[in-house]
């Protein structure tokens, strides 16, 4: 176990015009789970590779547990990075695979036969050390990569989009083995994901990464419902976005006043109020309320779209099915903005 | 993965389809590759063999035992022509493997004019190049050597070297020897033990090439060597021209030898009954 210390670290790849990872500056908790979260090509596989040695930085510093790893190859950093495809050795059979860590670090064969079978075991693929990785599924050839990963027992493990190659349900299945896995070896892990879903589920803590720059570091709940800006709110599916200001404690803007909740600071002059939390159709005229016409009325599955236009301001709203049922595009309906699911942007 | 099954069902369907002249082609080839040499495998044991006789008329061991003789050139010749194509095929292995991984795995500026630098020696004919080394050469005090006749074997042999593995590095997936790294294997153990394996296959093929390259150069050894490096095409060339037909048929039965056997250790990766094939098809 590590804490992960990230100092202002830059990357410029030779004749790039914008840097692919801008001063980014984290601390990773020693024993958790963070995710680096954000779209393809935010940088955020450049920072994994920077932190596992594989890439060296234009600038900025590497801290393991406070002291700068940057001087040290990959082989003794402690930090073992997984990559995106499972990249097992086709040569070798998938004991040879999970040991192969050990045999490069010198250590008796009977050590690394017991260790690779107590390894399969907590992946649950008891006794096929003998298989060629050609043999195995998508979801076994993953499990092989992280036996191979965690028999190393790192102070770090880095995962490079771990699961974005499998199937929906195997994914799920690997979340939760790794989440298992973590509590288990308590070893800090970082991985990268572009999938928010991903993060939520599995992360402590998100640090979002948009264009190069970590734009949020913080809990989920604090992403989804506290967000530090427009990108990062649009980037968590926020569609809202009403501009105004404050006035005396209040948020006025062209479809009236708007009361805040008691705990979020009364500045910056954009209001947002997640699509789900918006409340339609809602008779008594109370306050934080407004007219809007349906423009459009989309089903979704397990839940319905109502897009509004509440003159000239357009709303998102996400329904369950059954109370969008009676709204049909066209109709005049009370739009409802809940005071405690407000939030303000600057 | 489905598609080249298919693929391959074809291709086997074809085979049964077309075995009478699968057969024929086999035995059109074999009689191409063989039947020159029956003659001469003749000469070599023969002891007189006139014209319109089908078969010499006595045979004797005469001419091998003067190739086997302490006072022949045959064997320094040998092995001086084992030990160029030897250097050669190191040397090539030395500038072939990195220039190869880097034409077959990185996109880069002047990337078309270095292929083309590289392929020229197979264009421009050898001799043309030789003639003007041989001056650069003559200062250097490399005529007449053997280093410099292998290295004037390399303007040949580099090329097939470069190609064969430019061609292996573009089907090779160099984020394996990051995984590696990251798991504790330096620089040194990474390729032991995971770019060896998975480029073994085309670099025994570029060296098998390189080699027989080497093996067979006429005109650039008797240029740069002057005459003083002595390899096995010179001494052939010698003998054939001094109308000596029973010693040019046992040289020649040696000649032949290592490409035979090369043939024969590298038709087993090509044809991908090799284990580092079948290896190199799932990258």
């Amino acid at each position: 176990m590590s804490d992960v210390l990230l100092e202002h670290l830059t990357k410029i790849y030779p004749g790039a015009e914008y840097p692919a990872v801008d001063r980014v500056s984290l601390k990773v908790e020693s024993g958790s789970l963070t995710a680096l979260l954000g779209p393809s090509a935010c940088g955020k596989s450049t920072i994994l590779k920077m932190i596992a040695g594989l890439l060296a930085p234009t600038s900025g510093d590497v801290r393991f547990s406070g002291a700068s790893v940057l001087l040290q190859p990959p082989q003794s950093r402690d930090a073992v990075m997984m990559f995106q495809d499972h990249l097992l050795f086709p040569y070798m059979s998938v004991g040879e695979n999970v040991g192969f860590g050990l045999k490069m670090r010198g250590r008796p064969k009977t050590e690394i036969t017991r260790a690779v079978g107590e390894m399969l075991d907590l992946v649950q693929l008891h006794g096929l050390e003998r298989r060629k990785p050609s043999q195995l599924s998508g979801g076994q050839q993953q499990r092989v990569a992280l036996a191979r990963a965690l028999i190393l027992r790192p102070k770090i493990l880095l995962l490079d989009e771990p699961f974005s190659n499998l199937d929906e349900s195997l994914r799920l299945e690997m979340q939760m083995l790794l989440k298992t896995l973590h509590e288990e070896m308590k070893t800090t892990m970082l991985f990268v994901t572009h999938d928010q879903e991903e993060a939520i589920v599995l992360a402590d803590k998100i640090a979002l990464m948009l264009a190069g720059r970590l734009r949020q570091y913080d809990i989920p709940q604090n992403l989804y419902g506290q967000p530090n800006n427009r990108e990062v709110a649009e980037f968590f599916g926020a569609r809202n976005f009403i501009p105004g200001r404050i006035v005396s404690g209040k948020f006025d803007c062209s479809l009236g006043q708007f009361s805040l909740p008691d705990h979020i600071q009364p500045d910056g002059g954009l209001l947002t109020c997640r699509p789900e939390s918006v409340v339609v159709g809602s008779n008594t005229a109370s306050e934080n309320s407004f007219p809007a016409t349906i423009t459009s009325k989309r089903f979704l599955g397990s839940q319905t779209r109502l897009k509004l236009d509440a003159s000239g301001q357009l709303i998102d709203a996400l329904l369950s099915p059954n109370l969008a049922e009676p709204f049909q595009t066209g109709a005049e309906v009370n739009v409802h903005l809940p005071r405690q699911s407000l939030w303000l942007l600057p | 993965m489905r598609e080249s099954h298919q693929n391959m069902h074809t291709t086997e369907n074809v085979g049964r389809g077309l075995s009478g002249l699968a057969w024929l082609s086999l035995a059109m080839l074999t009689s191409w590759l063989i039947l020159p040499l029956i003659p001469l495998a003749l000469w070599s044991v023969s002891r007189s063999w006139f014209f319109p006789d089908l078969l010499p008329s006595a045979y004797s061991l005469r001419a091998w035992n003067y190739v086997f003789s302490t006072t022949s050139e045959v064997l320094p010749a040998l092995g001086q022509t084992i030990l160029i194509a030897l250097g050669a095929t190191f040397v090539s292995i030395v500038i072939g493997l990195p220039a190869g991984r880097a034409l077959g795995l990185y996109q880069f500026r002047g990337k078309a004019i270095v292929e083309i630098l590289i392929l020229a020696p197979m264009i421009v004919p050898g001799i043309a190049v030789a003639l003007g080394l041989h001056v650069v050469f003559l200062k250097l005090g490399l005529a007449g050597s053997e280093f410099g006749v292998m290295l004037v074997h390399l303007i040949p042999t580099l090329p097939y070297m470069v190609l064969v593995m430019a061609g292996v590095f573009s089907n090779y997936n160099p984020a394996v020897e990051a995984q590696a790294r990251s798991l504790g294997a330096g620089p040194l153990q990474t390729f032991y033990s995971i770019t060896l394996p998975a480029i073994l296959p085309g670099l025994l093929i570029g060296s098998l090439f390189t080699f027989l390259v080497s093996w067979s150069q006429y005109i650039l050894t008797l240029l740069i060597g002057g005459g003083r490096v002595v390899t096995l095409p010179l001494l052939l060339f010698n003998f054939a021209s001094a109308g000596r037909n029973d010693i040019t048929g046992a040289i020649s039965m040696i000649y032949i030898l290592p490409g035979m056997l090369l043939l024969l250790i590298g038709a087993r990766h090509l044809t991908g009954r090799n284990r580092s094939v079948e290896g190199m098809h799932q990258i």
